[in-house]
């Protein structure tokens, strides 16, 4: 038994798939980041400019620091956003102007601008602080300006920004998923090409596949090949040796019954007679038996390579029914054709071989001085060769069992037969894309009526 | 923080010299209902109460406590956590202030959408009005005059008649009204004539004064020849009831500055809904094409179109750089030097 686990379609879709979303997840979060960061960046720049231009009006006047607020400075923090904004000028640690309670700035160089984030008046802030010596009265005075500004513009900028990125990312995922999937199906596609061929073979067509695929598929290909290779071989060696066996039988049991009979004729007692007969009877079967192992190996060993030669359906029924004639005018039983030209395509053997155990189980089973008819119709692309006898019928079996191996009806008590004629046609037909119908007559005579189907030409 | 919140109030204080809620004018308008909808505001009395009896119509259950104060008490009382449920003023920057500082609760409806951004910010301030300064005359002092049109020649025409307009200018007191303050710190940064027109009314002895109203009755009465940055609304209501026919409204094709008239709803508020509701009336009427009779102009009247040119003045943090106690200091300096020459 197979154990089915996933696809490897389906694998491969979700593996891809995954590294999309992957990749998705990756890509949206950093452009996330590099959308806070670079509106971060410009918010710091305004700021340090706002800071900056504060700083330059720094100046000492009368011993005292003096500075004043430049328009500009706050007129360009207004620009960007829509942002509150704090301020607060220290000297020394004395609050010059401003915000007094402003978060102290981070100490830096003189000149150069420190920036940093903070929560101010119940909302997150961010500040540029620049420092800068003033001389004033009693020496050198440091100077600090800090701006602040709430960063609720930067925020709404990065988050549209993010938002849109990940509306992108989305967007990506889904295409990447189609892609994915497309991709899995048509890498696989030469698999499945594969396996449609191997399954739309006959089943005993074990010719290697010969075929373009992929060289990762060759393997695979050349492994199957050659197991059907060991298997055809395989077949063919028992096919062989049934055949062999079937043949060394024969031989012997023909001497067998010739001694046999020679053995009936000679002896007087009924007893003796009887067992005679019966051992006769016997070999009968047995050589049967063995001659029809024989056809059905002669089936199996030609249909795999099997010739398709033009062949005329009548001719070969006419050719048939002459080699039948004999045993049919034993038994009384009139063979009655009626046949037109039928062009098929076929191995002769094999097909008369086939006719030949349908005609002879109509022969057989009907009773003496009656009547087998063959007929040949044409139908929807179809030839029909139906033998119809005026016998007993198949019985109330399902019919379709009588063609397994060996499987013989009830009404056989006294009649020789192996079991394997229905078998034979059975295989040889399929063997030429045909089937073998079996059914009862609908003439009323209750005998069977045996159709063997083959395409036409 | 609380006590630095203190400190600022305190630092307010100082500069305005104010005591807590220095009232103006104060009227309660009752409603059905015990809840009241508390407005503290800088517009007249007379100028809202048709706003006031238009809100009620709608909502009669709300009782009305409206309470006239100058822009700066208004912006004392509110740091200080008066509680509220409106705040209303003229002085833009002031209120500017209060949003930024975190004293104004956020509103957002579909009425405050529909405001152009320049009329609204953070969902916090929102402007109703747009009010140009304007000069008022009286026509009598320029009986022979041609009409100044420009900062420039309003210069020339005082400057050559000095005996004429001696003692009969006048002009807001910066250091007492925000409004004033708005106006001309606005000035000092879009005209540069500001400081020489500064300069020669001051050897003119100018008259101070606290609000655009009394100006405007001077005006009218004689008293003054003219008045310089006046509201443009109040005086065009003024000029209605004028019977004298001498008053006459100058707008200064140089520049001319156009003040949003500003509206908030306070941290301490508690009828927000109601002050919400307000809010809408006024957008909605900020908004409406047909000037009405309403006394207030609209969003639209000044801001665009008109042969000014000149948009409003920006909200944004720039509004408080001269609020800045160093750069207000240093402004106030110039301007007395430039006042009180004698
Ligand atoms: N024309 C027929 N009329 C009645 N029964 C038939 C007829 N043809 C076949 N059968 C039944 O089908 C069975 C199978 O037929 P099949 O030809 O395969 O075997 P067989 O005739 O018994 O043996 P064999 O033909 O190999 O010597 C027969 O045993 C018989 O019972
Ligand atoms: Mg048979």
């Amino acid at each position: 038994m197979m154990v089915v686990t996933r696809s490897i379609g389906k694998r491969l879709t979700l593996l891809l798939a995954g590294v999309a979303a992957l990749l998705s997840v990756l890509s949206w979060s950093m452009v996330t980041g590099l959308a806070r960061e670079a509106t971060q960046r410009t918010q710091d720049n305004v700021l340090a400019a706002s800071a900056t231009t504060i700083a330059e009006t720094l100046r000492s006047e009368q011993g005292a620091v003096r500075l004043e607020l430049p328009y500009a400075a706050f007129a360009m923090l207004g620009a960007i956003s829509q942002d509150r904004v704090f301020y607060r000028v220290t000297a020394d640690d004395e609050t010059l102007t401003g915000y007094e309670d402003m978060p102290p700035p981070v100490p830096g160089r003189q000149g150069q601008v420190m920036f940093d984030t903070a929560n101010y008046r119940d909302a997150p802030i961010r500040m540029a602080s620049i420092s800068r010596l003033v001389l004033a009265g009693d020496g050198p005075v440091l100077v600090t300006v800090t701006v602040g500004q709430t960063r609720d513009g930067v925020g709404a900028i990065a988050a549209e920004l993010s938002q849109l990125a990940a509306i992108f990312s989305v967007a990506f995922f889904l295409v990447a998923v189609a892609l994915s999937a497309f991709v899995a199906q048509t890498s696989l596609r030469p698999l499945n090409e594969i396996a449609a061929a191997v399954s739309r073979r006959g089943p005993s067509d074990l010719r290697p596949l010969y075929r373009e695929a992929p060289a990762d598929l060759a393997p695979l290909l050349n492994a199957l090949n050659r197991l059907m290779d060991r298997l055809q071989q395989s077949i063919r060696r028992s096919e062989d040796f049934i055949a062999e066996a079937a043949h060394r039988i024969r031989t012997p049991l023909a001497t067998v019954r010739a001694q046999a009979e020679i053995a009936l004729r000679t002896v007087s007692g009924e007893p003796e007679k009887d067992r005679l007969r019966r051992i006769i009877r016997a070999v009968d079967e047995s050589s049967r038996s063995a001659g029809q192992l024989l056809d059905h190996a002669t089936v199996a060993y030609r249909t795999e390579d099997l010739a398709r030669d033009r062949l005329d359906l009548a001719d070969l029924v006419a050719q048939t029914v002459a080699a039948m004639e004999p045993t049919a005018a034993m038994r009384d039983i009139h063979l009655q054709v009626d046949g037109v030209p039928t062009p098929i395509s076929g191995d002769a053997v094999l097909l008369e071989s086939a006719i030949r155990n349908v005609l002879d189980n109509a022969i057989k089973y009907a009773p003496e001085d009656t009547t087998v008819t063959l007929g040949i119709t044409h139908a929807a692309g179809a030839a029909r060769l139906t033998i119809t006898d005026q016998g007993p019928g198949l019985g109330d079996e399902p019919v379709d069992d009588l063609i397994e191996r060996f499987k013989r009806g009830k009404n056989t008590e006294s009649i020789v037969g192996s079991g394997l004629g229905l078998t034979i046609a059975a295989d040889v037909l399929r063997a030429h894309g045909g089937r073998l119908d079996l059914a009862t007559a609908t003439n009323g005579s209750g005998g069977a009526c045996v159709s063997l189907v083959l395409p036409l030409v | 923080m609380r006590i630095l919140g203190l400190a600022i109030g305190l630092i307010i204080w100082s500069v305005t010299a104010a005591s807590p809620l220095e009232i103006e004018d104060q009227r309660v308008f009752p409603g059905t209902s015990a809840r009241v909808l508390r407005i503290i505001s800088t517009t007249d009395l007379a100028v809202f109460e048709p706003y006031i009896r238009a809100f009620q119509n709608d909502h009669p259950e709300l009782s009305i406590d409206y309470t006239v104060v100058s822009s700066s008490t208004l912006h004392g009382a509110i740091r200080a956590g008066a509680q509220f449920d409106l705040a209303m003023s003229s002085a833009m920057d002031l209120q500017f202030q209060l949003a930024n500082d975190g004293y104004a609760r956020r509103y957002r409806s579909g009425a405050t959408e529909t405001l152009p951004d320049w009329a609204r910010w953070r969902d916090l301030i929102f402007a109703f009005t747009t009010e140009p300064a304007v000069v008022v005359i009286n026509s009598a002092f320029f009986a022979d005059l041609d009409l100044p049109f420009t900062r420039q020649e309003l210069i020339a025409i005082l400057r050559d008649n000095p005996e004429r307009f001696g003692g009969a200018l006048g002009t807001y007191d910066v250091r007492e009204s925000g409004l004033g303050f708005l106006f001309a710190t606005q000035e000092d940064r879009s005209s540069d004539a500001y400081w020489r027109l500064n300069e020669v009314m001051g050897r003119l002895g100018p008259k101070l004064y606290c609000c655009s109203s009394l100006m405007i009755e001077d005006v009218a009465s004689g008293r003054l020849a003219l008045a310089y940055n006046v509201l443009g609304s109040y005086a065009t209501t003024r000029l209605e009831q004028d019977q004298s026919g001498r008053m006459q409204i100058l707008q200064m094709q140089d520049f001319t500055n156009v003040m949003l008239r500003t509206v908030l709803i306070p941290a301490t508020a508690k009828e927000t809904d109601a002050a919400g509701a307000m809010i809408d009336m006024l957008v909605r009427l900020g908004l409406r094409d047909v000037a009405g009779d309403w006394p207030l102009p609209s969003l639209r009247a000044a801001g665009l179109g008109e042969t000014t040119g000149f948009g409003p003045i920006r909200l944004g943090p720039a509004l408080m750089v001269y609020l800045d106690p160093l750069n207000r200091r240093a402004f106030v300096t110039e301007w007395e030097n430039a006042m009180e020459q004698r």
